[in-house]
């Protein structure tokens, strides 16, 4: 009987939850509160990408009133450009790179940080923070005073030491002086990131591992790496969508040289549009971008939401 | 743990040693190490830092009051209205954050002088509310879900609309939220460079960021490095002030935003 009575309970609760109440008048009301994020999604948002793809089907110069459809011309010729090409491959590398030092760094400053809650941590994590909150155009500036020869203190350090490094002169150096900069920039982001993620691993597991004997490094591989898979997924997904995606710090530190080496994709495709006046190709490489990043968010958003059905949260 | 305490000595350094040598550079004048020189030059650079400045501001209170007056609504209709389609324009706000700005700015460029909003402060404004949109609704929608119903419910029986609901009893409730949104909104809008490089080409129409580069492309020869540093300290000096006052609602902020995914 009282078994049945839950049945009953339960169904009249999901015909309920699967039948709201949405009236007529509810649902206008609903749109109307709505109703200025919805002009600005559709103004400044929607219309735009659709205006995209649009413009990506045309032979558009940036100036002149004719815009002849040329489908599907500036999508094939993407794979003739060599410049978008290059960018692509030096995007790819670059990503791969910052990938790598920021996962790294921001999870092992975490780690360093999060045991014990004493006064220097906080002084600590402050320190690493304070990068973050200004501007990405204002911290390229910075570096670009930061690495100068002349007024900058770091040619002037590495002097001392018999060393004279060209900070932004040969393409190695550029890109190691700009992976330098975001590294500063970043690092303390996603460290309060990965801090959040390591405060919600229950306290308890760490002391039964301990009473089992386990070693730091076996805890670290077996409980903690595991358990803050959601939240280096998600690093993850921003870190290489920010990859993808780099302008400002080029653009201001490296202008895409020394010789074209620097170039990424975004500063190809804003080239064709603004120096080619080529607003066709512009957008056709900028609709492929995007479809490459949508697909990328979708596999690594499902990766996130696998692990979250995982966790214990 | 010898190594650890040398290992924070090191990294310390290395992070806090940029902004010292752009302090110290910012307020050295020749041999006088306090002089205010440097920043006197950027007030007759181009045309002027008062204009930037003012630009800047312009571009910022609408920003900030557009995002705040958007995603109050929305978050509330979102939170408490059970409307037809509510799911799918939830998704599609959210969607805004896969697209890649490049992608948006290209047909901005053309669709802004369509409506009559290319080359100025209020089309970049409104982009930047854009920008904002899905981390605004996102937070207030949450801000509204935490508040317990039953608050909503009393003042209905007091015969109150939702509007008033809304501006005399839910709004003190959801202030922190409001104040994340409007933070946020504010240093997205005071550092924004690309959109504002794409979309404004009027010198007089420039923000800051936008002058600090021009400092460094200038075409009259060397750059003037300590006005640079001058600008730094001004572009840098209102985020860092505001992240040790609000510092609560930054980390709280830069956390559920990262949740959003």
């Amino acid at each position: 009987m009282a078994i049945a009575q839950k049945e009953i309970l339960k169904r009249k609760v999901s015909i309920r939850s699967k039948r709201p109440n949405r009236g007529f008048r509810s649902t206008w009301v609903g749109w109307g509160f709505a109703a200025p994020a919805v002009v600005v999604l559709l103004l400044f948002f929607i219309i735009p990408l659709g205006y995209s793809i649009l413009i990506s089907t045309k032979d558009w110069p940036l100036l002149g009133p004719d815009h002849p459809t040329n489908f599907p011309d500036n999508y094939v010729k993407i794979s003739d450009n060599e410049l978008f090409i290059n960018s692509l491959s030096f995007t790819v590398k670059y990503t791969a790179i910052i990938t790598t030092i920021l996962l790294t760094l921001s999870l092992g400053l975490a780690l360093l940080i999060q045991e014990g809650k004493s006064r220097r941590n906080g002084i600590l994590r402050t320190i690493y923070f304070l990068p973050v909150v200004t501007g990405l155009s204002t911290a390229a500036l910075l570096f670009l005073g930061f690495l100068n020869p002349t007024v900058g203190p770091m040619t002037f350090i590495f002097n001392k030491f018999g060393m004279n490094p060209d900070w932004l002169g040969t393409p190695n150096m550029a890109l190691t002086s700009t992976v330098m900069m975001m590294t500063w920039r970043f690092t303390g982001f996603y460290m309060v990131i990965m801090l959040s993620g390591l405060q919600a691993i229950p306290r308890d597991i760490y002391e039964s591992a301990s009473v089992d004997g386990s070693s730091r490094l076996s805890t670290f591989r077996f409980i903690t790496i595991p358990l803050m898979r959601s939240t280096l997924a998600l690093c993850l997904i921003l870190i290489l969508t920010g990859g993808m995606v780099a302008f400002e710090q080029f653009y201001i530190l490296t202008a895409g040289g020394p010789d074209n080496s620097t170039v990424t994709i975004v500063m190809t495709i804003f080239r064709q549009a603004f120096s080619q006046f080529e607003m066709g190709a512009a957008a056709a490489m900028s609709v492929v971008l995007l479809l490459a990043l949508v697909v990328m968010n979708i596999l690594q958003l499902r990766l996130v939401r696998k692990d979250d059905s995982g966790d214990s949260r | 743990m010898r190594f650890r305490t040398a290992f924070s000595i090191i990294m310390a350094t290395l992070f806090l040693g940029p902004i010292l040598w752009v302090l110290l550079g910012a307020f050295r004048y020749g041999e006088v190490n306090i002089s205010f020189q440097n920043f006197s030059r950027l007030l007759t650079y181009g045309e002027g830092l008062t204009t930037y400045l003012k630009n800047t501001l312009l571009v910022v209170v609408v920003t900030v009051l557009g995002s705040l007056f958007v995603s109050l609504f929305a978050g509330y209709a979102f939170a408490r209205i059970n409307f037809r389609g509510s799911k799918v324009l939830f998704i599609a706000i959210l969607s805004i954050l896969m697209v890649p700005h490049a992608s948006l700015l290209i047909p901005l460029f053309i669709w802004l002088s369509k409506l009559h909003l290319g080359n100025s402060l209020i089309g970049l404004s409104f982009v930047m509310i854009m920008y904002q949109l899905p981390f605004s609704v996102f937070m207030m929608r949450n801000s509204f879900e935490a508040v317990p119903k039953e608050l909503d419910e009393a003042a209905m029986i007091d015969g109150c609309g939702r509007l008033k609901m809304i501006f005399l009893v839910l709004l003190p409730a959801v202030s922190p939220g409001l104040i994340t949104v409007g933070l946020f909104a504010f240093l997205a809008s005071w550092n924004e460079f690309i959109t504002a490089l794409i979309l404004l080409n009027d010198g007089s129409k420039f923000t800051i960021p936008l002058m600090l580069v021009n400092l460094v492309r200038g075409d009259f020869g060397s750059i003037d490095f300590g006005a640079l540093q001058a600008g730094i300290v001004i572009s840098a000096a209102p985020c860092v002030i505001l992240f040790f006052v609000l510092q609560k609602y930054f980390v709280g902020g830069f956390t559920a935003g990262a949740v959003k995914g």
